[in-house]
């Protein structure tokens, strides 16, 4: 198992860089100038020094190595400074020879300049991945947004999945019960209605007609005490239902499919026959080989609930990535849209990864060696 | 000695597309769905010929008109005979635009549906026909499915409108853009599975006994294989369209769609949500339009699944 995940590990290394290198020619390829926007009284010979402090001066394999190491290399240095206050992500460049005499002062007070054979050496922050919008670095105002969509997305996947499986295993408990055609009804509606249907329509009835709830998630909101907890969760409300719904569908489907699988299997007789109860063979026998195959589908379900939510939250403007990613597209900030997309891109290669290994140590009749 | 009895099946023989219909005929969800797509298809096929009005036509006086059956609940409200279906700020009527917005809606599905499949079968064929070419068709297919579908669309849509809609005028430009794009971020479950029953069917006797009598492999795949791997490329390809009107809808209503003055149901939506608390009606029907369709081909595919599937049929 061990070594198979690590290959899988090794392997995902080529499909990444694959995916990095496409997407980066697909942005490259597509005809958008960033500079398309700027005044037409700006001269030439000065947009051409624009063009070069973005970073657009260089030949394309130069940039693409650029990107990978600044992704790959320097990113999860700072990542490391921040969390535990090493400077791994800093190194000594020589003193700027216009450098104020005040400015020196301070700085040889911090520390931060060292005094080599060579002359006056400065401690100098890495090159870092910036956005062309704000000019400050990319993976700060991922990182920033990256909170909003868990809570929302990972609420909605969690409370999707209760749902879920309470309604996929007594509706096989019960085929063609009442129960069963009704509960297959609605997850085929919740399969057939897109999230930009249910959004404006919840909002519709439970925040302009009704007035129970707010249709807008307002994200510089702080929990602090019981009221403030309960207007996060009142807000939470809206967006949470509306992913809900498309996965409690989902899942549902695998989980009622799962267990009929099982329930006519050979040894559920068996453990009917020694005279167990009725709710140890199910809860336990059946229900336990049936969520196998169920828990790689919710694992793999994960990256795609993530890009399926950037329509949620456009709808309830939850300032996630999803809508970080929207804004960005729309004002051509090429790095801001290349780290988002291949960090989507990485979350689907690790929860393929996790399904897959899940599904080898769940399965003891998978045997990947 | 007694005679024996004659083997020969006494009722009438049917054949296999026969048996198909029979057990689809059984599943009610899907005749449903089906007679409903067969009308929605219908409507907007014809529709515009008898609802003669034009989508674009701008009548100010008869702006903010409220669907006909608001009358009921409400005699001030502003209705007219003329505009059953109420029409928007410009005045546009709203049925005519449903047409409209249908028309594009189902044309951009069937037609990048069609290309899913087109894709999606002939590299499940190939990679399962030729042995060679498996492995790594079967990783580009892995890799395919690890791009992160949406973000790139939206990606694509955004960067490629501008040479596209020059080329092709911006209304070509962006069906042919979006039709593209879906075809190739969603060909990978259906080669994956034709695949799969293509590598089955090569070791069977009839493909054996068609290539001893010096069958070439073009008509081998065209005769034999392709016919015999239909039914799961035809549920697949209900899965496809319910996809591709979700996604087209999808990127209008993020805005990355058709141009503003081109009604389709995802962008009629998305322009009807700012002023939905005022007239909700403007965003639940092309809503309801779009669940109802994708609901209706989703129901299809699960009779049609049925129906296709042998160890179900005749029970």
């Amino acid at each position: 198992m061990l070594t198979y995940t690590i290959r899988r590990l090794v392997l995902s290394v080529p499909t990444l860089l694959f995916i990095s290198l496409s997407i980066f020619l697909l942005l490259e390829l597509a005809p958008g100038d960033p500079m398309a926007q700027v005044p037409l009284t700006i001269p030439p010979e000065v947009k051409e020094k624009m063009r070069e402090a973005l970073g657009l001066g260089e030949p394309i394999p130069v940039r693409y190595y650029k990107w990978l190491v600044q992704f790959f290399w320097v990113e999860p240095q700072v990542l490391i400074d921040h969390m535990f206050d090493t400077r791994l992500a800093w190194h000594y460049e020589a003193v700027p020879a216009d450098m104020s005499a005040a400015l020196l002062n301070t700085l040889t007070e911090e520390g931060s300049i060292r005094e080599t054979s060579a002359g006056l050496e400065m401690l100098v922050k890495d090159q870092r991945v910036l956005s062309w919008q704000t000019r400050s670095p990319v993976m700060d105002i991922v990182v920033q947004r990256i909170p909003q969509t868990i809570w929302v997305v990972g609420t909605a996947y969690i409370v999707g999945i209760l749902i879920a499986l309470p309604i996929g295993i007594y509706s096989a408990y019960r085929q063609y019960s009442i129960f069963d055609q009704s509960g297959t009804f609605i997850t085929m509606i919740g399969f057939s209605v897109p999230p930009f249907f249910t959004g404006p329509l919840l909002i519709v009835i439970f925040a302009v007609h009704l007035g129970w709830l707010p249709s807008v998630y307002d994200t510089i909101h702080v929990v602090t005490d019981w009221e403030s907890f309960k207007f996060q969760f009142r807000q939470m409300i809206l967006p949470v239902m509306v992913l809900a719904l498309q996965t409690t569908a989902q899942i549902s489907r695998y989980m009622r499919a799962s267990m009929l699988d099982n329930l006519n299997q050979d040894y559920v007789r068996t453990a009917r026959a020694k005279g167990l109860s009725e709710a140890v063979v199910v809860m336990v026998h059946v229900l336990r080989n049936s969520m196998i195959p169920v828990v790689t589908v919710i694992a793999l379900g994960m990256p795609a609930i993530f890009g399926g939510a950037i329509i949620t939250e456009v709808i309830f403007k939850v300032n996630g990535i999803g809508q970080l990613l929207i804004t960005a597209l729309f004002a051509n900030d090429l790095p801001m849209v290349l780290t988002l997309t291949f960090i989507f891109a990485i979350m689907i290669v690790l929860f393929n990864l996790i399904a897959d290994v899940l599904y080898g140590v769940l399965d003891p009749r998978i045997r990947y060696d | 000695m007694t005679e024996l009895s004659n083997p020969v099946p006494q009722g009438k023989s049917t054949s296999q597309m026969q048996d198909v219909w029979g057990q689809f005929r059984k599943h009610k969800g899907a005749m449903l769905g089906g007679g409903f797509l067969a009308f929605i298809t219908l409507a907007v096929l014809f529709g515009p010929y008898i609802w003669t009005l034009d989508p674009q036509k701008i009548d100010y006086r008869a702006r903010d008109l409220r669907p006909i059956y608001m009358a009921i609940f409400d005699s001030d409200v502003k209705v007219a005979w003329a505009h059953p279906f109420g029409t928007d700020q410009l005045g546009r009527d709203g049925i005519s635009n449903m047409l409209a917005g249908g028309r594009a809606s189902m044309a951009v599905g069937w037609a990048a549906m069609l290309l899913t499949m087109l894709i999606g079968t002939s590299i499940g064929v190939i990679a399962g026909f030729f042995k060679r070419l498996d492995g790594p068709l079967m990783r580009l297919t892995d890799l395919f499915l690890s791009l992160p579908i949406l973000p790139l669309l939206l990606v694509a849509v955004t960067l490629f409108r501008q040479p596209l809609s020059s080329n092709f005028g911006p209304e070509g430009g962006m069906f042919i853009l979006i039709v593209g794009i879906i075809g190739i971020t969603s060909w990978m479950p259906t080669a994956r599975i034709v695949r799969g029953d293509v590598l089955a069917l090569k070791e069977r006797e009839f493909v054996l006994a068609a290539r001893s009598i010096g069958t070439k492999n073009r008509n081998l795949i065209t005769r034999h294989i392709l016919p015999n791997v239909l039914s799961p490329i035809m549920v697949s390809a209900t899965l496809g369209l319910a996809t591709a009107i979700i996604t087209e809808s999808a990127l209008s209503f993020l805005g990355v769609g058709f141009p503003s003055d081109f009604p389709t149901w995802g962008k009629m939506l998305a322009d009807a949500v700012d002023r939905m608390e005022n007239f909700p009606e403007r965003v639940i029907m092309p809503g309801l339009a779009i669940s109802l369709t994708v609901l209706a081909v989703n129901y299809m595919g699960d009779g049609l699944r049925d129906a296709l599937d042998p160890r179900i049929r005749g029970r």
